[in-house]
């Protein structure tokens, strides 16, 4: 199954009953999946919008009933759609945003990158907000995280992305699924579905008066830190007598994962930390890390935008050296096994 | 082991679910595998292509940069691809279209006249099938049984077409 087919399937598995897109290379299987099955399935909702725009603000209207929703688009296509995520953080509304993205800045190219770790991780719209972002590096992983992000999206109330890339969502792997789509559609309570027997509820973005704002943003803020300490994921791999750690999300981290096999085959001491939730960032495990590892490696398909994560959780208490190729290059592993090697013995590990 | 083939040719002579095939058939072997097509900005009638990755372990990276196998159905594709193949490599050639004019000498070339033996079968269509059932034998990576397997899995929205498929796959696999 690919990637974007494999999202698909396991959202409706997840539930989803309404899925808004608008099409865009390297996401379109997606898309076209929900148009076959999730039009078919009762009760249910498929819409080609007219725009990116027009799909983020119809999943914003089935959240605001209590439907669970997903969008999904590539890079270009999710900067037009932050500001309605922004208005879903605002209103504390779920919903899951998908982003298999691709190279810019502009339009950019149709190919992998991963060049959108600042947008997603830092809010991406405007206002003091997050959301919660999950990076899958396989299929089985994609599908398994979609399941997970609507979820985590439900119980916080908060918008969730999936950050994925050209190739994992064009990409075929086995999945296995492990869950059944629900017989009933799950529904939220707090859904506006009538104010029969209760007083009525407002959900909206705008307040003039400073205080009530400032209010919501602390209450945002105290749901975050919850977030922080119950929901941060990592892997990691051969780290326990690791002298240099690399630290790599989503696809790279595959190929580094291969590249580490191939340098510790030469008898390099060398781990990998993989971050699963990108926000919220695994910082408690590099600080962890970093009481017996100094040197870190951080490798990414951009000019560096996670390194900023990894030195910030380090807070100079280790060297961190970076590799990069932006614009939808992608390495191989034996190009990142010499990468590691070269640091490795440059800092006089061996 | 880990092994990669890259599949290449016009866009409609089957080259994708040749490597969707092959994939279907090694994950039938319960062996680690994953395929990428090539996508997006690709013309009709222009070259299609896509990768196969085979392996006992996990596999690091799906794009193949020296591949051990390159099927090429159209001369396009022989020249966009020969240069990437791993020396040593096999390089499979549908020659009823390709020419081969190679630039190396390290690489082992399989000539299947995969076109005029679909043609032969009153199926010019299942020139790809020809060529799998070559491949298959050649390279030794999956067993024909799997292929057949996995040939029933892909078209089985088109039963009809089993048969025709299983012919010309035949055809190939039992070539001198």
């Amino acid at each position: 199954m690919t990637g974007n087919s494999a999202i698909a399937e396991a959202a409706i598995r997840a539930g989803c009953q309404c899925y808004f897109g608008y099409p865009i290379t390297p996401q379109n299987e997606l898309t076209e999946y929900m148009a076959a099955n999730l039009s078919r399935r009762k009760g249910c909702s498929f819409i080609q919008a007219e725009s990116e725009i027009s799909a983020i603000n119809m999943v914003y209207g089935a959240s605001v009933v209590g439907a669970r929703a997903m969008t999904s688009s590539s890079s270009p296509g999710i900067s037009l759609k932050q500001e309605g995520i922004s208005y879903l953080a605002a209103c504390e509304l779920p919903a899951v945003i998908v982003n298999m993205s691709r190279g810019g800045p502009g339009l950019g190219s149709i190919v992998a990158a991963q060049s959108d770790y600042f947008q997603s991780t830092r809010g991406g719209g405007h206002g003091d907000y997050r959301t919660i972002v999950l990076a899958p590096s396989s299929v089985q992983e994609l599908a398994d995280l979609t399941h997970k992000a609507f979820d985590l999206s439900d119980k916080y109330k908060i918008p969730t992305l999936i950050l994925g890339d050209g190739i994992l969502g064009q990409m075929m792997e086995p999945v296995e699924f492990h869950y059944e789509a629900p017989a009933e559609l799950l529904v939220r309570p707090d859904g506006l579905r009538g104010a029969k027997g209760r007083p009525s509820k407002i959900i909206k973005t705008f307040t003039s008066d400073p205080a009530q704002l400032e209010e919501l943003n602390w209450s945002l803020f105290r749901r975050y830190e919850l977030i922080k300490k119950q929901e941060t994921a990592c892997e990691t791999f051969m780290v326990d007598d690791a002298k240099l750690i690399v630290v790599a999300f989503g696809i790279a981290a595959r190929i580094a994962r291969g590249a580490i096999k191939t340098v510790r085959a030469e008898g390099l001491k060398v781990g990998l930390m993989r971050p699963i939730t990108l926000w919220p960032y695994p910082s408690e495990k590099i600080q962890e890390l970093a009481k017996g590892v100094k040197q870190y490696l951080v490798f990414e398909l951009n000019m560096g935008q996670m390194i900023e994560d990894v030195q910030l959780s380090l807070a100079g208490q280790g060297e961190v050296s970076f590799y990069g190729r932006p614009g939808g290059v992608i390495p191989t592993p034996s190009e990142v096994a010499r990468v590691i090697s070269r640091l490795y013995y440059q800092k006089g590990l061996k | 082991m880990l092994i990669k083939a890259v599949f290449a040719g016009f866009g409609g002579q089957g080259v994708l679910s040749m490597g969707l095939n092959l994939a279907e058939a090694a994950m039938l072997e319960g062996k680690e595998v994953t395929y990428l097509p090539s996508y997006g900005a690709e013309v009709r009638g222009g070259t299609a292509n896509c990768t196969v990755a085979i392996s006992d372990d996990e596999i690091a990276s799906p794009v193949a940069s020296s591949p051990e196998f390159i099927i090429a159905m159209n001369q396009p594709s022989a020249v966009k691809f020969q240069n990437q193949i791993q020396s040593g490599g096999l390089f499979f050639i549908n020659s009823s279209l390709v020419k081969a004019e190679l630039s190396r000498g390290d690489i082992i070339v399989v000539g299947v006249p995969a076109s005029k033996i679909a043609e032969d079968l009153g199926n010019p269509k299942s020139a790809n099938m020809v060529m799998l059932g070559a491949f298959t034998r050649k390279s030794g990576l999956v067993s024909i049984e799997s292929i057949k397997k996995g040939l029933k899995v892909s078209l089985r929205s088109k039963p009809k077409l089993i048969a025709v498929n299983e012919k010309a796959l035949m055809a190939g696999y039992d070539l001198p």
